[in-house]
């Protein structure tokens, strides 16, 4: 999801009684549903974990600005506009109170964005695409936010108090994300027969890259037993891709787009939808820096970041000046 | 120019909103620091609100049934209307700052008096306008006082900002008889508000302003610089390439 | 990267004659442009509301309080509520 490719450090889950009594009273806690806070005893792992897990998500809000972010000063209307910068402004708020949130177990902001703009940190493999046409734009807030809900929901019932508190306010933000993308894909639908290409097109683009969000099959994770123990994750990636697909596939239908995988039908014996296989090739070299956008997306955030360096600096050296100004008069 | 000043006048205000907050709007994602690309983007926000209130009163009163987004999307450079300040590009964010400070001085006291303004319509929007404005020139005020006394670097980028803009500052006071007509005879008080603040806040800022400025000008009449073509091909793309689609 | 904002906990009265609570946090270089980033990130400029901010490192018992209010986004930036969009009820869950 936002935070695909986090390992956490367990070397495997154990049972309560190979725990000593510290952990065992913390894992306890945990399965009881009392939020841990920053000063509680934590494993190692526990805070790792979270750290990477908190941060990737916030890199990815960060990020996420950019590919939505690029169609605001050609939005077609003064309203979709409008829209669309209280959106991108929205999951800035959210990197913000991701930040935040991780910095409660010791690491500084400007560490983790050293640590994105270095290329050391991941963020979500989706903002790696390109916004191609205005229908990307819809289909962004349709399946991406989408996605990121359905997998930011459980997160509010995370163990970890920071975390869960920020992903309350992000939920109730998030609500009309989801609704703004799909009303723009209403529209085009509606609309000339360009519109509704350019609505196909951007499913047919856009559909695989979602269903990549969730990351790899758990089969293939070794991490997500430990994680789904301690409570920051609720539900394996398998399990939410299905709820994406199986509540995508019938607004896909109202829209009277096709969705771009033969392989999709329905199995009424599972109560889901079948579907093909996802280019894990594909989601692999993305994730490691070879998508479309990866460049792109880096060299924004380390220009923003540097051209801004006199800012912050300065502001910092006044507000210093001034401290001193103030003692001084004492 | 249509008979009715009102619906010039609100073109201007309607122009400047559209104008700055597009530019200001395109910082989304790339501003210093997060805090500021929220603050920024809530100006924003307010501009292009404030827009969709004066474009629209200027389409109706037009008589032509022109939207709003028929104004913002589907009229030619020579038929905008906003002050050549606000289409100056966004340049360094120490330019967007200073930008933003000259017409927020302006704007703020602008407002103000056309709250009592004898048009109702021309009232309303001012009214409803006027606490936006008012934390705008807050936020931009602290900025240019903090930025100006800073660092060596940020004092000199900003004076800097100072001397290549403060040129077009002196359109947004050139009244003539359309101002006149809507706003009425108080429009002397907001020069002399515009000078008075501008000055105590400069030299808070440890800024000189620039001495003998040539005051550039056109804008009101549709004469502008170069930017603001480059501004429209962007904004209005789609509209244009789409003739009659809606979005 | 030494010269990092300090960190700020904010608290915010929502309503009249409800104390202040712990929304979150955020960067700023000192008190006022903390409590300007505030309303800017906390409050999305609603008004009526009072602000704290308090310096991170100046608290001491620093077990942060129970889920803080979360506020309304601006009555006038009605399209950030769901209900803005008309999403036809064949469509489901949204
Ligand atoms: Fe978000
Ligand atoms: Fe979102």
């Amino acid at each position: 999801m936002y935070a695909q490719e986090v390992k956490s450090t367990g070397k495997g889950v154990l049972s309560l009684e190979e725990m000593d009594p510290v952990e065992r009273a913390f894992q306890e806690k945990v399965n009881a549903g009392v939020k841990i806070e920053p000063k509680d005893w934590m494993p190692e792992g526990y805070r790792k974990t979270l750290i990477r897990q908190i941060s990737q998500h916030a890199h990815s809000e960060i990020v996420g600005q950019l590919p939505e972010g690029n169609w605001i000063t050609r939005a077609p209307t003064l309203e979709r506009k409008a829209i669309l910068i209280a959106k991108v402004q929205d999951e800035a708020g959210h990197g913000l109170y991701l930040y935040c949130a991780a910095e409660t177990l010791g690491v500084s902001r400007d560490q983790m964005t050293e640590q994105l703009l270095s290329g050391k940190a991941k963020y979500s493999s989706i903002f790696n695409y390109p916004t191609l046409t205005w229908a990307d734009i819809g289909a962004i807030g349709w399946l991406v936010d989408g996605a990121a809900i359905m997998n930011q929901v459980p997160l509010q019932r995370c163990s970890f108090g920071p975390y869960s508190r920020a992903m309350i306010r992000v939920c109730k933000e998030e609500s009309f994300h989801q609704r703004q993308g799909y009303d723009i894909m209403m529209k085009l639908c509606a609309g000339t027969l360009d519109q509704k290409a350019m609505a196909q097109d951007a499913l047919d683009r856009w559909w695989w890259p979602s269903l990549m969000m969730f990351g790899p099959s758990d089969a293939q994770s070794v991490h997500s037993a430990q994680s789904l123990a301690w409570k920051i994750k609720q539900d394996t990636n398998d399990e939410l891709r299905q709820k994406f697909v199986d509540q995508t596939v019938p607004q896909a239908k109202y829209l009277g787009l096709s969705v771009p995988d033969p392989d999709l039908k329905w199995n009424e014996e599972k109560g889901g939808h079948d579907f093909g296989e996802v280019d894990w090739e594909e989601f692999f070299q993305v994730v490691s820096g070879n998508g479309p956008c990866n460049a792109d997306r880096m060299a924004a955030r380390r220009k923003a970041w540097s051209d801004g360096e006199w800012f912050r600096d300065a502001l910092m050296a006044h507000a210093e000046k001034h401290s001193a100004d103030k003692v001084a008069a004492e | 120019m249509a008979d009715n000043p009102t619906v010039e006048f609100a073109l201007r205000m309607g122009d400047n909103c559209l104008v700055l907050g597009q530019n200001v709007s395109a910082w989304c994602g790339h501003a210093p620091v997060l805090e500021e690309d929220i603050a920024l983007a809530n100006v924003a926000l307010d501009l292009i609100g404030q827009t969709r209130m004066w474009l629209g009163l200027a389409g109706e009163l037009e008589g032509k049934g022109r939207s709003a987004d028929d104004l913002a999307f589907l009229r030619d450079v020579r038929e905008f209307r906003n002050c050549l300040l606000v289409e100056q590009p966004n340049s360094d964010f120490g330019q967007t700052l200073m930008r933003q400070f000259l017409f927020d001085a302006w704007h703020h006291p602008m407002l103000k008096m056309l709250s009592g303004a004898a048009d109702a319509r021309v009232a309303e929007i001012a009214e409803k306008s006027v606490k936006e404005a008012a934390y705008h020139l807050d936020r931009s005020t602290d900025l240019i006082i903090r930025l100006g006394d800073g660092s060596d670097e940020s004092h000199h980028r900003m004076q800097g900002a100072l001397d290549r803009l403060w040129r077009y500052s002196g359109e947004l006071m050139a009244a003539d008889a359309i101002d006149e007509a809507v706003v009425g005879p108080g429009l002397g008080d907001i020069e002399a508000q515009y000078k008075d603040y501008t000055s105590k806040v400069f030299g808070e800022a440890t800024l000189t302003i620039p001495e003998a400025a040539f005051m550039q000008k056109g804008g009101k009449v549709g004469l502008h610089t170069e930017a603001l073509g480059h501004m429209l091909a962007d904004m209005q793309f789609l509209q244009r390439s789409y003739p009659g689609a809606q979005w | 990267m030494s010269n990092e904002w300090p960190l700020w906990e904010v608290f915010i009265r929502g309503q009249h004659g409800m104390s202040h609570r712990h929304v979150g946090s955020l960067h700023a270089p000192d008190s006022e442009m903390a409590i300007n980033n505030a309303r800017d990130v906390y409050t999305r400029r609603n008004e009526g509301v009072s602000i704290w901010v308090v310096k991170a490192g100046d608290i001491t018992a620093s077990a942060p309080g129970e889920k803080g209010p979360l506020f309304e986004p601006a009555n006038s930036k009605v399209y950030r509520h769901p209900t803005f969009f008309d999403i036809p009820d064949d469509v489901g869950r949204m």
